[in-house]
């Protein structure tokens, strides 16, 4: 498994394009990270992440069509790949299995 | 609502072409968004945020370009910045440039000399033109003159008898503003304590400092209402006193008076009238000290022309008017017998003092204008030339490039690139010659100060040179770039390349003309530059009418001087310093006085006894050895000859005496004078003009001047450092000052070589100029040529043939410019000798010297690049096809 390949933003973006998918873009993703954390997101941020990802191969992209509220410039959709599935799966897997060995005392302490 | 255009632009620069779209596109689309949802202001904050969230290593970094892409303007097609063109242009010219270093050294170097020469003579021109400018009220000071006839002449001076002052402050001062009394410069004696200095300096009313807007250091203008006081220049006030404070101090003058320091004066600058008035004491203080001045106020003689009066006009007044009202304030004061001169009283503006300076019959002809406007004509004909040669070589050289042309246009090139192409290499080669021309002048400024008597600097700070500068660059550029870029870049590129592309026949007449025009001015030049130096020579080889070597003047400038004559003259000559000594009341070199009212017997009733009167001790005529025409020398034998007189022969001829003058008495006044000697004309005033009547007389008061003959068998360095002790020893308080008369002569011709090494120095650099054109031209005719010659020499050509078939042309181009070149400079000389009464003729054989002397320069220039392609072998020129 190659963990350290996955950075923590890198592995929100990740799932936030399988969520989305499949009409994940950057403006979209950002809005939709925006919204669930709460914080403010730049689509530079995002954008980076998502050239990132895509060179590792978790992502594949392709043109879109254009919009008005773009200036006639087209959107960039990003899908998730094989490989990328399997690397969100075995994230998935790890985080559950810990989850599940610590979860009945933790959850007595938080409260 | 469009976000912030800047930080579009912003991002357009850093971010990476390929990435553009889709962040730009992400960006605004976002921003609607968020317009929507929070409101403009918000929105347009946070975009900014955004974009600079983008400043990111791989948002900035550019896509390798690795791989050609299939259909690269659809994908990276940037539109390329509107200056890569002109880039390519200029990089086009400068591979030009370097190819043919020959021609472009010629026509940078030809360029840039033409471009020095004219701001030279720019500077000059400027400097003339601003001349006293430097006072406030320039347009408001005018100066008292008055036109007077006599024998039939009309006279103009500026000097004027001292009632005039009165007379117009009480019934025209409302006309003026101020007015000032003034004797003439001199160099008077500043004493203070023990350091004695020698500086120009004048008397002058107290009006004097306001008129001149003096501008003060330390004290007032009010600095001169004390009879008492003295005004100084900077410079006087700092070899005076040094570094301590000269304000209220008591300084002495001419050994005499004691006047307090009552203000220190910015020196002036160095184009002004006032240049070398470096100190001012009040005319009161003169009035006071001169008796023959205050019997002059006490009985207001209007007769007595011995003074200057200086004035500022009344804010509202015209000068016309002025002169108008006062022109007979003179005539109807004078005595009824002075009447006939017809005395006429003008102010003559501040504005004409320098520039129109010459009287001819009370009418003004010019003057230093006249320079002026020579010099700007010369160098609007050097620059002119230097134009005419970068014209030449580059439409010369452009014919060569039909072919780049035609590659040109047949790989798209339009005909509007084509032309910007031509110009922006031709703006270039002006660019850099300009660049050079503003070295020369500076590598030049300090020599040309010196020959042309000026303090000029580099205009670095002056808009009007460096618009002129931008406005002649604009024009020579588009002159010298119009015919390759309109004509050139009208060609059809299938002729071009194709080979059947042909100059016209006449393609090369308007280059023919240029040269002649070129020729023409060069030749001018050189004949004016001949013309001037003989008049020169011509004047200094004037007999002066007596022997001016290694004859010294010595000022008498205080009371000191007077009565010491003869203890001077042992101790002088026992020492062996000198061979003889005398005394005159005027220098060699000048006449310091001119008087009327001699009558002789046989005299026309309509004739004006006025001579030049000067006044001698015994020995004089020994000391200069003057000359004698008949009769003998002033004599101790005879006791007699304190009423004796020598006469010149100007004043025999001019006295219209029958039989021998010696002899004959002349009355003036009540006084009664034996002529005993007729002596050879002496040349003592202006060398270009006869001599006039003069009259001399035994006198040992009256004398300003002493006269000595140095002892020709010892150095006169040695001769002059005895003298000095001698007089340090009798006359202590006097500082030590002598004039060689030779030098003082030689002075007289300044202005005169002051202008033949101007114009000499423009006629070389025109000539080389030209020459430089008539080189490049002549190596680009043979380079054309070389088939030709090359066929002419295998059938047969010898070297002489051929040397005269490419010399031929340029011969007869320069006979042409000889042919109009000679009546032009004969008009113009011939006018400028006439002001001149003593003058060298026009000989022909200057004209014609002048033109062979053009002709063999031509020759030579010509030569070098004929016989260069007359020898090349055949073989080697014709191998190419």
């Amino acid at each position: 498994m190659r963990r350290s390949d996955l950075g923590e933003f890198e592995e929100v973006v990740l799932l936030t394009v399988a969520a989305l998918s499949p009409g994940a873009y950057s403006v979209a993703i950002a809005e939709e990270l925006e919204q669930e954390t709460g914080r403010p997101v730049s689509t530079g941020a995002v954008h980076a992440a998502l050239q990132r990802l895509e060179q590792k191969g978790y992502l594949r992209s392709e043109m879109g069509e254009a919009t008005a509220e773009r200036g006639g410039r087209r959107k960039r959709f990003f899908t998730v790949t094989a490989l990328g599935g399997r690397v969100l799966n075995e994230v998935h897997d790890v985080r559950t299995r810990l989850w599940d060995r610590i979860v009945p005392t933790i959850r007595l302490e938080w409260r | 609502m469009r976000p912030p255009k800047l930080a579009d632009r912003l991002l357009a620069w850093f971010c990476a072409p390929h990435l553009r779209e889709d962040v730009l596109g992400d960006l605004h689309e976002r921003f609607s968004l968020r317009t929507a949802r929070e409101g403009v202001r918000n929105a347009r904050r946070r975009y900014w945020r955004d974009v600079l969230a983008y400043v990111r290593p791989e948002f900035i970094r550019r896509q390798k370009q690795t791989e050609i892409p299939l259909f690269p303007y659809t994908e990276t097609y940037s539109k390329p910045a509107n200056t890569t063109m002109i880039r390519n242009y200029l990089k086009i010219a400068w591979r030009t440039l370097l190819k043919h270093k020959g021609y472009s050294f010629i026509n940078i170097f030809g360029l840039a000399t033409g471009m020095a020469v004219a701001m030279l003579i720019g500077l000059w021109l400027y400097d003339e033109l601003s001349y006293n400018k430097s006072f406030a009220n320039y347009d408001r000071v005018v100066q008292a003159m008055q036109h007077q006839t006599s024998n039939g002449k009309t006279g103009t001076q500026i000097a004027i008898p001292v009632p005039l002052e009165d007379e117009l402050r009480n019934k025209y001062g409302s006309s003026f503003k101020h007015m000032a009394m003034a004797t003439w410069q001199g160099s008077r004696i500043l004493t203070y304590g023990d350091k004695k200095i020698t500086r120009p300096g004048n008397f002058m009313g107290a009006d004097m400092p306001e008129i001149l807007s003096l501008p003060m250091i330390k004290g007032s203008r009010d600095g001169l209402k004390d009879n008492n006081s003295v005004l100084l220049s900077a410079s006087t006030a700092k070899s005076l006193f040094g570094e301590t404070n000269p304000m209220g101090k008591i300084i002495r003058l001419d050994n005499k008076s004691d006047v307090k320091v009552t203000g220190i004066y910015k020196d002036f600058p160095h184009n002004s009238d006032f240049r070398e008035l470096t100190f001012i004491a009040p005319w009161k203080l003169y009035v006071s000290t001169q008796t023959w001045v205050k019997k002059a106020y006490d009985e207001r003689q209007w007769g007595n022309n011995s003074f200057q009066l200086y004035a500022q006009l009344a804010d509202n007044v015209q000068l016309e008017a002025v002169n108008a009202r006062i022109k007979n304030v003179k005539l109807d004061n004078v005595d009824p017998e002075d009447r006939k001169y017809k005395a006429e009283i003008f102010m003559y503006p501040m504005s004409r003092w320098h520039l129109y300076n010459d009287w001819e019959e009370g009418v003004n002809t010019g003057g230093y204008i006249q320079y002026v406007r020579l010099f700007a004509i010369v160098g609007i004909f050097v620059l002119l030339l230097a134009c005419i040669n970068f014209m030449n070589l580059s439409t010369a050289r452009s014919e060569k490039r039909a072919k780049e042309v035609g590659i040109r246009k047949a790989v798209g090139s339009v005909r509007s690139q084509l032309i910007s192409q031509f110009f922006s290499e031709s703006f270039l080669i002006v660019g850099i010659a300009f660049v050079g021309a503003v070295n020369l002048v500076l590598l030049f400024l300090p020599w040309f100060n010196e020959v042309a008597g000026k303090e000029m600097d580099f205009p670095w700070t002056k808009a009007l040179f460096w618009l002129l500068s931008l406005g002649f660059i604009i024009i020579t550029g588009l002159l010298a770039g119009s015919y390759p870029a309109l004509y050139l870049s009208s060609f059809q590129p299938v002729k071009v390349l194709k080979g059947t592309f042909r100059v016209g026949r006449f393609a090369a007449v308007p280059r023919k003309v240029l040269v002649v025009v070129q020729f023409t001015v060069s030749v001018t030049l050189i004949i004016g530059t001949v013309i001037v130096y003989r008049q020169i020579q011509h004047s200094k080889n004037r007999p002066l009418g007596y022997n001016n070597d290694g004859v010294v003047m010595i000022q008498m400038m205080s009371q000191e001087f007077y009565g010491k004559y003869d203890l001077l003259k042992t101790q002088l000559l026992n020492a062996g310093l000198i061979t003889d000594m005398a005394e005159s009341s005027s220098p060699l070199t000048q006449v310091w006085s001119n008087n009327g009212g001699f009558s002789w017997p046989g005299k026309k009733p309509g004739v004006d006894g006025e001579f030049n009167t000067i006044w001698v001790t015994h020995d004089f005529g020994k000391t200069i050895g003057w000359q004698f025409k008949e009769g003998r020398d002033f004599s101790r034998q005879f006791s007699t000859d304190t009423s004796a007189m020598v006469i010149n022969e100007a004043a025999v001829k001019f006295m219209g005496l029958t039989g021998s003058p010696v002899g004959k008495v002349v009355t003036w006044g009540s006084s009664q004078y034996r002529i005993v000697g007729v002596i050879k004309d002496m040349l003592m005033e202006s060398p270009y003009t006869p001599v006039y009547q003069t009259v001399y007389m035994m006198n040992y008061e009256n004398v300003n001047w002493m006269i000595l003959k140095l002892n020709p068998a010892k150095s006169p360095t040695e001769s002059l450092a005895g003298i000095e002790s001698t007089f340090k020893k009798l006359i202590p308080s006097a500082p030590f000052d002598y004039k060689f008369a030779d030098d003082e002569f030689g002075k007289k011709f300044t202005s005169e070589e002051r202008i033949g090494k101007l114009a000499g120095g423009f006629a070389v650099l025109a000539i080389l100029i030209s020459c430089l054109g008539l080189f490049g031209l002549s190596s680009f005719v043979a380079e054309q040529r070389t088939k030709e010659i090359g066929v002419r020499k295998v059938l047969g050509a010898s070297v002489l043939n051929l040397w005269g078939l490419l010399s031929r042309d340029f011969i007869l181009l320069v006979l042409v410019a000889f042919t109009i070149a000679t009546p032009v400079a004969w008009y113009f000389l011939d006018d400028w000798l006439l002001q001149y009464e003593y003058r060298t003729d026009l000989s022909w054989w200057i004209f014609v010297l002048s033109g062979l002397g053009a002709l063999l320069l031509t020759l030579l220039t010509v030569s070098f690049q004929s016989i260069k392609a007359a020898l090349i072998n055949p073989v080697k020129s014709l191998k190419s096809e």
